[in-house]
């Protein structure tokens, strides 16, 4: 897909989010603006999925045969959901669903409900890419050679856990992993550098044995073009993380150079205010 | 009182590794983690004979249980293996949320657990972690009595589809359970049938039960000993059964009463059948450092614990 047909879905996914935490008065707007880009050209343009021979997607558990990806920093699901229902997944309509009694759209990502496109529950934050890693290490035991994905915040990074996974990916030299960090610099209470600084990730992570490289999620031309150095960089017994930089609330004026938006769903007002800025280009649910 | 006779002591940790060898002779799809402890879960076999189906995680024992929910993802049947207190305790919401509630079929299988860890003390003696995985909706919970019938359940739970919490110890114990006995979960064990009193015991206190049914026996007293291998799903039926014909129970487990077997005959018996009950276990303390026949001993989880509650709960029932 060319770059302009991917701004025409982001558009579309940013307005998607925005009326879906409305919907709801709850849910987090900032983070799913801000990885946008990133979905839409994971799903519209880098990733290798399962279709039934034409482009529509099947949805297969086990990922056999086909690129996976996971969510670890799960709050950030109405973007998931979005780019999900848009590549077609599952009807549009049921993003109206979001976090309401009976959905199969829970307030984080969840297997429970048979949603095509989820494989692990996530939310509670620093476990995604131990899983992402399992999945990778089964598609080596199965010779499978596809990528595994994983988005993480960049809040999330001050998890154990993460260390324990970055540790072990290049140890066992999954090399068919690709992470990406949403380096937003912001978490609930506030500028990650004065909540617990992380310091410098991309050292870290160096330091850990990945190759890191670094780009801005927020320009679709260069997530396209990282995205395909990363894949290009597999295979070679060291895993890719990309250092990802966005602005939490992407594409709504009012939502972006704060962490206000992190967990607050717009008014009607704002809702209003915040659509005016997205252009409908394939038709709201 | 029937008869038990064993022709020699094992630690039931080696029958996990006993039934993983044989796994990785049979089944293609069984994969091994270990956080940093493949000598004391008995695992060496399997390695060396399947190299590539054993993933080393190191001391990070969050990750190899994320790890392993992923690995299930391509129809492999991760085995994720550490002592009892870092597979529970230590990774409690990652088995909850990446296993757990994402229905992943894996398989947790711990030693060390309890008491009879012994000298390494109250850190790593986990008394608590029936409670905590019992809780956990879709969960199997499995304790095992000794060296045949760990490595019977850990062969059968590889052909069961869903997560599993097996748990299993370190000191050497009878090992009477027939070798070819298969391993039925959820499948209460009638070992002795007794009309006076129902004694159900899981893990090392199976045997001790059994002791403690020569004692009663002595005493003109014979009692009905079932071994509840399987916590959870809980054999209902097997406890009712028993409790309508005796009258009263005692259980008995190494672990706390809070949380433990007792806690889950008790609810059954109060929902179902209310009848005098006592419990041998752990009374809402930690351990110690001590051998195991020490810690045992003075913590009551012995045999003459078990025949003084036995004789306490008949008298109830008068």
């Amino acid at each position: 897909m060319k770059t302009d047909e991917l701004k025409k879905v982001a558009s579309q996914v940013r307005r998607d989010i925005v009326r879906m935490v409305h919907g709801v008065a709850s849910g987090h707007p900032g983070g799913s603006l801000g990885c946008t880009d990133l979905l839409v050209s994971l799903y519209f343009q880098t990733m290798k999925l399962k279709t039934d021979g034409t482009d529509s997607v099947v949805f297969d558990m086990s990922g056999t045969g086909e690129d996976m990806f996971f969510l670890s920093n799960g709050h950030i699901s109405p973007v998931l959901y979005s780019v999900l229902a848009r590549r077609g997944y599952f009807p549009v309509s049921e993003l109206a669903t979001f976090r309401k009694l009976d959905s199969r759209l829970q307030g984080h990502p969840a297997t429970a409900e048979h949603l095509p496109g989820i494989r692990i529950a996530s939310g509670s934050l620093g476990q995604g890419l131990s899983a992402a890693a399992g999945a990778a290490y089964g598609k080596k035991i199965r010779n499978d050679s596809h990528r595994v994905y994983c988005l993480m915040g960049d809040g999330e990074q001050q998890e154990g856990q993460i260390w324990e996974a970055a540790a072990f990916i290049p140890h066992r030299k999954l090399d068919n992993l690709i992470a990406v960090i949403d380096f937003n610099g912001q978490q609930i209470d506030g500028p990650t550098d004065v909540v617990l600084n992380n310091r410098d990730l991309g050292v870290k992570y160096e330091a850990f044995g990945w190759k890191v490289l670094h780009m801005d999620g927020n320009d679709l031309d260069d997530v396209v073009t990282t995205l395909a150095k990363a894949h290009a960089a597999g295979g070679k017994g060291v895993p890719v993380c990309i250092i990802m930089k966005t602005e939490m609330g992407q594409g709504v004026d009012f939502m972006m150079h704060t962490h206000k938006w992190h967990g607050t769903a717009p008014n009607n007002e704002q809702l209003t205010a915040a659509l005016a800025q997205l252009d409908e280009t394939l038709g709201d649910y | 009182m029937k008869t038990y006779t064993f022709t020699e002591k094992k630690d039931t940790r080696s029958g996990f590794g006993a039934g993983m060898a044989e796994l990785g002779r049979t089944n293609s799809d069984v994969v091994a983690l270990c956080a940093d402890l493949v000598a004391s879960l008995k695992l060496d076999t399997f390695i060396k004979e399947n190299p590539d189906r054993f993933i080393q995680c190191g001391i990070a024992e969050a990750n190899m249980i994320g790890v392993a929910a992923g690995l299930t993802l391509s129809g492999l049947i991760p085995f994720a293996t550490t002592f009892a207190n870092f597979g529970s305790s230590r990774v409690y919401d990652q088995i909850r949320q990446a296993v757990a509630y994402s229905g992943k079929n894996v398989k947790i299988c711990v030693s060390h657990a309890g008491l009879t860890l012994g000298e390494d003390g109250a850190t790593h003696q986990i008394l608590e972690d029936i409670g905590m995985m019992k809780s956990l909706p879709g969960m199997t919970v499995i304790n095992p009595c000794d060296f045949n019938q760990t490595r019977a359940a850990t062969i059968a739970i590889a052909d069961y589809e869903g997560p599993v919490y097996l748990r299993f110890g370190r000191p050497v114990v009878p090992n009477f359970t027939p070798a070819d006995q298969i391993f039925e979960i959820g499948k209460a064990i009638v070992l002795n049938e007794g009309p006076d009193v129902s004694i159900f015991a899981t893990g090392h206190l199976v045997w001790q039960a059994l002791e403690a049914g020569k004692l009663l026996a002595e005493q003109g007293i014979e009692a009905e000993i079932i071994n509840i291998h399987t916590i959870k799903p809980l054999d209902k039926e097997a406890i009712l059964q028993s409790v309508r014909k005796t009258g009263c129970a005692v259980t008995a487990e190494e672990h706390q009463m809070n949380g433990g077997l007792g806690d889950s005959v008790a609810q059954v018996l109060s929902l179902n059948y209310p009848a005098p009950l006592d419990m041998v276990a752990v009374n809402d303390s930690f351990g110690e450092s001590g051998t195991p026949e020490q810690l045992m001993e003075k913590y009551g989880l012995t045999a003459a614990s078990i025949v003084a509650k036995a004789l306490a709960v008949i008298q109830r029932k008068k």
